[in-house]
This record gives structure tokens, sequence and C-alpha cells, in this order.
């Protein structure tokens, strides 16, 4: 216990996870602020104004149309050719029609919590995953490479015991933070429905599914978070689990993008990794393969391959375990000097 | 007395790919007993480091048997841990933490009160800069922060790889009463040092260790007096008989130590008179024939086999190797 609560302080007192923290509240607070005043909210005064200008529009369509319909006839008159200048029948079939100037076009946008908070989820964990791998990463990359690992053990033998401890710790942090960050990040789109835009028919059911979504935000992260600890303590540097990332990261979403390409591969990004991101978010993901169409012969469902998010939770889980594994199994066996 | 540290056999072999097989540790032996402060001499590579490592349970042995007051190791480290503080070679800590916040965590971590972390830093000479970050701190307090770091358990035995190394003159005398007054409250000290003048100062006894192996062990007085036994020095009359001298002697059983350009040092010698004899016999007429007591350090060259001869340039590993069975000279417990 006297080591978990140790491993919790050093893991506040480093620099670059309060750096980090700092750097994560400023992007989120950025993208909450700049996102509200996209949205502006529909009272009955925006209504009424978007609905007079889509009447005007369509009054002042109507008159274009009907001085082209005289222009025409009076070109006929003169018996000129008008086919091609006015369409058949001097466009007179081409009557504009009311319902072609709907008001919602003219409204602002405005920002509905119910149906698009979920996006705004993603783009949370998004953020606060990039802030788990960095600390993660680092956190136990800079203690092997500083000797800080080695003077822990003087105190500490046990070795798996140390390794589990600093995870957990670190697991432990960046729950928090994302407990505590995701509560505001939610409060904060609330209030810019509330304010300026709608939480219109946010039910129960509605609360419940932005939970799920929660929930899978907070594993991402922590998966993301154990992804980054254990390759930095394999690798015994926060720089390989940065390498580590990258070189996926360039493997997975350029090198296999293109060898499916090129060998046309059937449904390849079912082989990228990002598409199992998406698909955890979005429950799943669809693929099509557009080959299997033949267009000239008319409108065609293409060929389709469904990645559902158990799929991409067996995929995270077994490089989480199998990159944790390899980290305690190396701590066990491996010299330390 | 009783063993605080007894090490029978230990071996560590490093194996690469290219470079085949190195036995870094090859059947090593020591034993420290309470309340003493142990010299651990060797020269560079002879395996000082690796044998502390290894009884800290940082690096793997491939054979022998180790125990730390009275338990075996590895496998009850974690209850002697406790009792063993330790700095392993310039050890390192993570610069942007102050010493203060460094010892505070280990001494969090080994659940001690946090009046202690001020306690040693006082005792370090470090009070006064203790708020300030590793990084900005020299050699010496780098060293003192680690000798910090080994005392804040008060242990019952305390490992120190050249915890001299950078401290300022002051600061190994100052480190010289504090291993006495360690040792006089009871603690056990093992010291490994290149500063033999210091070693013989402070150490009740020592092991030497060359090419991974023991070459001599024993109270400082007995391993000085086992090899000062017999130390004569030999002038000529005629400084161009001294190549010669040195081949009679040799072959008549008599060790030459060292031959410098105005005189021999031999050792082993029972009756100067002999040495006179044999070399008169040969016409050459000694000029001098003196007893010479020697220090550790010439011991130490002459057991390691690592004096420098003039025009060659000594590489590491070139060294005394002793075979299994014996210690070299013979003497010791
Ligand atoms: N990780 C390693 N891989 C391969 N060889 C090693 C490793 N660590 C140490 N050695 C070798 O083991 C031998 C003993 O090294 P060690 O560090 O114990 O020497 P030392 O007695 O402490 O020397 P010094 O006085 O220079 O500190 C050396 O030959 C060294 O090259
Ligand atoms: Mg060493």
């Amino acid at each position: 216990m006297s080591l978990f609560v140790t491993e919790l302080r050093r893991l506040g007192k480093r620099r670059l996870t309060r750096l980090m923290l700092v750097l994560l509240l400023v992007g989120l607070a950025t993208v909450a602020t700049a996102f509200s005043f996209s949205s502006h909210k529909l009272s009955p005064d925006v209504v009424a104004a978007a609905q007079a200008e889509s009447d005007a529009q369509y009054k002042r369509s109507v008159e274009d149309w009907k001085r082209t319909v005289t222009d025409c006839e009076a070109a006929q008159a003169r018996g000129e050719q008008t086919e091609e200048r006015f369409g058949p029948n001097c466009g007179k079939d081409y009557q504009p029609q009311p319902e072609m100037f709907d008001p919602k076009w003219n409204l602002p946008y405005q920002f509905d919590f119910r149906a698009e908070f979920p996006t705004f989820i993603a783009v949370f964990a998004g953020a606060v995953a990039l802030f788990a791998f960095i600390v993660g990463a680092s956190f136990v990359g800079a203690e092997w490479n500083t000797g800080g690992m080695m003077n822990l053990l003087l105190w500490r033998p046990r070795r798996l015991a140390v390794l589990g401890t600093k995870l957990a710790a670190l697991l432990t942090t960046v729950l928090g933070v994302t407990v505590v960050l995701g509560a505001l990040w939610t409060a904060a789109f609330w209030l810019i429905g509330t304010s300026r835009g709608t939480t219109a028919k946010t039910t129960a059911g509605v609360w419940r599914s932005i939970g799920l979504d929660g929930l899978r935000a907070v594993a991402l992260v922590l998966v993301v978070g154990a992804v980054a600890f254990a390759l930095a303590s394999l690798g015994r540097h926060t720089a390989m689990a940065l390498g580590a990332a990258v070189a996926v990261f360039a493997i997975s979403e350029i090198g296999i993008r293109i060898a499916v390409g090129v060998l046309s591969v059937p449904f390849g990004e079912r082989y990228v990794l990002s598409t199992y991101a998406q698909s955890w978010f979005m429950k799943q993901a669809e693929l099509f393969d557009y080959d299997t169409c033949q267009f000239a012969k008319g409108a065609c469902e293409p060929a389709k391959y469904v990645v559902t998010w158990e799929q991409s939770a067996l995929v995270f889980g077994v490089g989480a375990v199998a990159a944790l594994v390899g980290a305690f199994w190396t701590m066990r066996r491996r010299d330390i000097s | 007395m009783s063993a605080v540290l007894e090490i029978e056999g230990l071996r560590k072999t490093y194996r690469s790919r290219k470079r085949g097989v190195r036995h870094a540790l090859d059947g090593f032996d020591m034993r420290v007993e309470a309340g003493q402060v142990h010299g651990f001499l060797g020269p560079n590579g002879s395996g000082k480091t690796t044998t502390l490592r290894t009884l800290l349970g940082l690096i793997r042995p491939n054979g022998g048997r180790m125990a730390i007051l009275g338990q075996e190791l590895p496998h009850a480290l974690p209850t002697v841990a406790g009792r063993v503080g330790a700095i392993v070679e310039s050890p390192q800590f993570f610069p942007h933490f102050s010493a203060r916040d460094t010892l505070g965590l280990l001494a969090q971590a080994g659940e001690l009160p946090r009046q202690r972390v001020d306690e040693v830093l006082e005792l370090v000479g470090l009070r006064d800069r203790a708020g300030e970050r590793v990084k900005t701190y020299s050699l010496g307090m780098k060293q003192r922060l680690a000798v910090a770091s080994a005392l804040l358990k008060n242990p019952k035995l305390l490992i120190l790889d050249e915890p001299a190394n950078g401290l300022d003159p002051g600061g190994i005398r100052e480190m010289r009463g504090l291993m006495r007054g360690l040792a006089e409250s009871g603690m056990t000290v093992v010291l490994s040092s290149h500063i033999l003048g210091e070693i013989q100062l402070i150490c009740d006894s020592v092991t030497i260790i060359s090419l991974g192996r023991r070459v001599a062990f024993g109270p400082v007085e007995e391993v000085l007096a086992a090899h000062s036994q017999g130390t004569v020095r030999v002038r000529l009359e005629a400084v161009s008989d001294l190549p010669q001298a040195a081949e009679t002697l040799t072959r008549s059983g008599i060790r030459v130590a060292t031959s410098e350009a105005d005189h021999l040092m031999l050792s082993g010698v029972d009756k100067p008179a002999e040495v006179s004899r044999l070399l008169a016999e040969q016409g050459l007429y000694v000029s001098e024939l003196t007893p010479v007591a020697v220090d550790l350090e010439s011991v130490f060259l002459e057991l390691t086999a690592t004096a420098p001869v003039p025009g060659q340039h000594r590489q590491v590993d070139q060294s005394a190797k002793v075979d299994q069975t014996g210690t070299a000279g013979g003497w010791g417990a």
C-alpha cells in the first residue's frame, strides 16, 4: 500500500504529468469554446427570420422564372431558336415550387446534444488517450532510463510487485483524470446545448447510451495507457513506446493500406487498426467492396463486411495483454544495470 | 564472530553472440564479519560491481551461494532488503526531483518516518541544497545524495560501491569518520574503492578480486604482513649488473617482485644473508640490502599483477589469474 501511494505521488510530482494535464485541459477547453461559437440557438425570432428569407427567395425565383419565360416567348416570336438557351418549352415546366425553399436551409447550425454528443465523446477519448500514452510511457521509461527503477528495487526487491504497483498507480491516475475531465466535458456540452443549442429528447435511454459510450472511452484510454507503459518498460526507454507507436501507425495506416490497395484485397481495411478504433466507438464499422458492383448495370448494393465492436475489443485486448505479459516477463527475467 | 555476508563459488557469465563468453565472476568467494569495515578491491573490470549487483538481486548469478545476515539469497532478499543499504556504481537519480523529494519517495516506499530524510541530509552535508533539483548537482553532491539514500534505512549492512568517487578531500575525510562511526555503532560496511590509502586507513579487513576470483582476503595487517614479510630492497655497486643479479636470484628460487632502474625488490626472502652470498658467488657485490615495509597499494599491485611496466600499456583484463584451488601466496584465514 505504501508503495502504491508513493507511486501515485511520484507520478503526480512529475513535470511531464503536470504539463500534459495542462495541455489536455487547454486543448479540450479550446475545442469546447470554439465549438460553442459555431452553434446558435434557434429562437422563434431566428426561425421566423429564416422563414421570411426563404419566402423571399421563393418569390424572387418565381419572378426570375416568369421573366425568363417571357424572354423566351419574345425570342420565339422573333423566330429565333430557343431550345438551347432556354430548354424545351421555354422552361415552363420548371416553375419553382415552395418546398424547394425549405426555411431549414436558412437556419444557422444548432448543436443537438442528443444526436451529436457521442461524436464528441470519441474526440474526448482520443485526446485523453494521447495523454495516457505519453504519461504512461514516460512514467516507467524515465524510471528505467535514469536508474530510478534500480534504486527502487534496492528497497523493494519484488520486481513484479513493483512493476504492477507502478502500473496500478498509472491506471488509477489516468482513470481519475478521465472521469473528472469526462464529467466536465459532458457538463460543458450540456451547457452549450442548453444555452446555444438544444438538449431536446435527452431521455433516460439517451443518457444510458451516453454512459456506455463513456465506458468505451474509459476502456480505450486505460488500454492505451497500459500498452504505452508496457512498451516503455519492455524497451526500458520512453522513446521505445513512442517509436513502437509510430511504427505501428506507419505499418498499419500507411503500409497495409497501400499493400491491400496494390493487391486489391477485398475489404483490406479490416487489417487496418483505425477501423477497429472506429468500430469500437460506432459499435460497428461497415466496409464495402465496390469492385463487386458493375455500375453500368445500374444501382447496386456493394458487398459488405462488418467489423463489430466485439472484434475491436478482441484485437485491442489481445494486443494489450501481449504487451503486458511481455513487460512483466522481461521484468522477472532480465538483469538490471 | 558471525558472518554478515557470505559468498561461495559465485559465478556470472555474460554471453554475447559476437564476443562469446565472459566469466565476470568465476567461482568467487567472500566473507564479511559483523561490525567490520571491509574493503573490496580489484582492478577495473575484475567483477566488484557485478558481485554487488548480484548480491542485491539486480542480476542473476549462474551459480554459487550467497547469504546476507544469515539469510539465503536471492530467496530471502525481500525480508533482508530493509536492513541492507546500498549504492551501486555512480547511482543515478531522476534529474527533475530535488534531493528531498527523491529521499522522501524512497522513505515512503520503505515506510520510514519523514524526519529520517532530514537526518541523513544533514549527515551528508546536503541540508541547505536539498530543495534543488538533482540535475543541478555536482558529481560529489550526487554522490553524497547516493550515500544518503543508502543510509536512509539505517541498515545493518551498508554496501558502498566507490562512494568516494567525486568527493572532495574534506568529503573523503568526513566519509572516513562516518564509516568509523557507523562501524562502532554496530553497522557492517562493505566498501569498494580504488583509493587504497583510504582503504588502509579505514578498513579492518579486505577482499581482493582479480578476473572474477578472489586472490587475497583477511584482516588488513595480516595481508600486509604476509606480503611485507621478506620484502627486501637490493642495490648493487654497479647498476649494470642488475639484470644478471635478477637472473641469478630467480634461478635460485628467490622471487624478484620488481626490477627498478637502480634496485631490485625481492619478496619472500627468509634469510637476507643468502641473497648476499648468492650474488657474491657470481662476483656481484651488494651495496644495500634493506627489509622494507610495504603498503596496501604495493601488495595490491603484486597480487593482481597490475603494476605498470615501463614501456608497456597494460590492458584491462590483464591481471592475475588464480586457479580455483588455492589463493595466491597461500595465506589468509
Ligand atoms: N552487461 C554486461 N554484459 C557483458 N559484460 C559485462 C556486463 N556487465 C559487466 N560485464 C563485464 O564483467 C566484468 C566485471 O565488471 P564489473 O563492472 O563487475 O567490474 P568492476 O570490478 O566493478 O570494475 P571497476 O573497478 O571498473 O568498477 C567486466 O569484464 C565487464 O566488462
Ligand atoms: Mg565497478
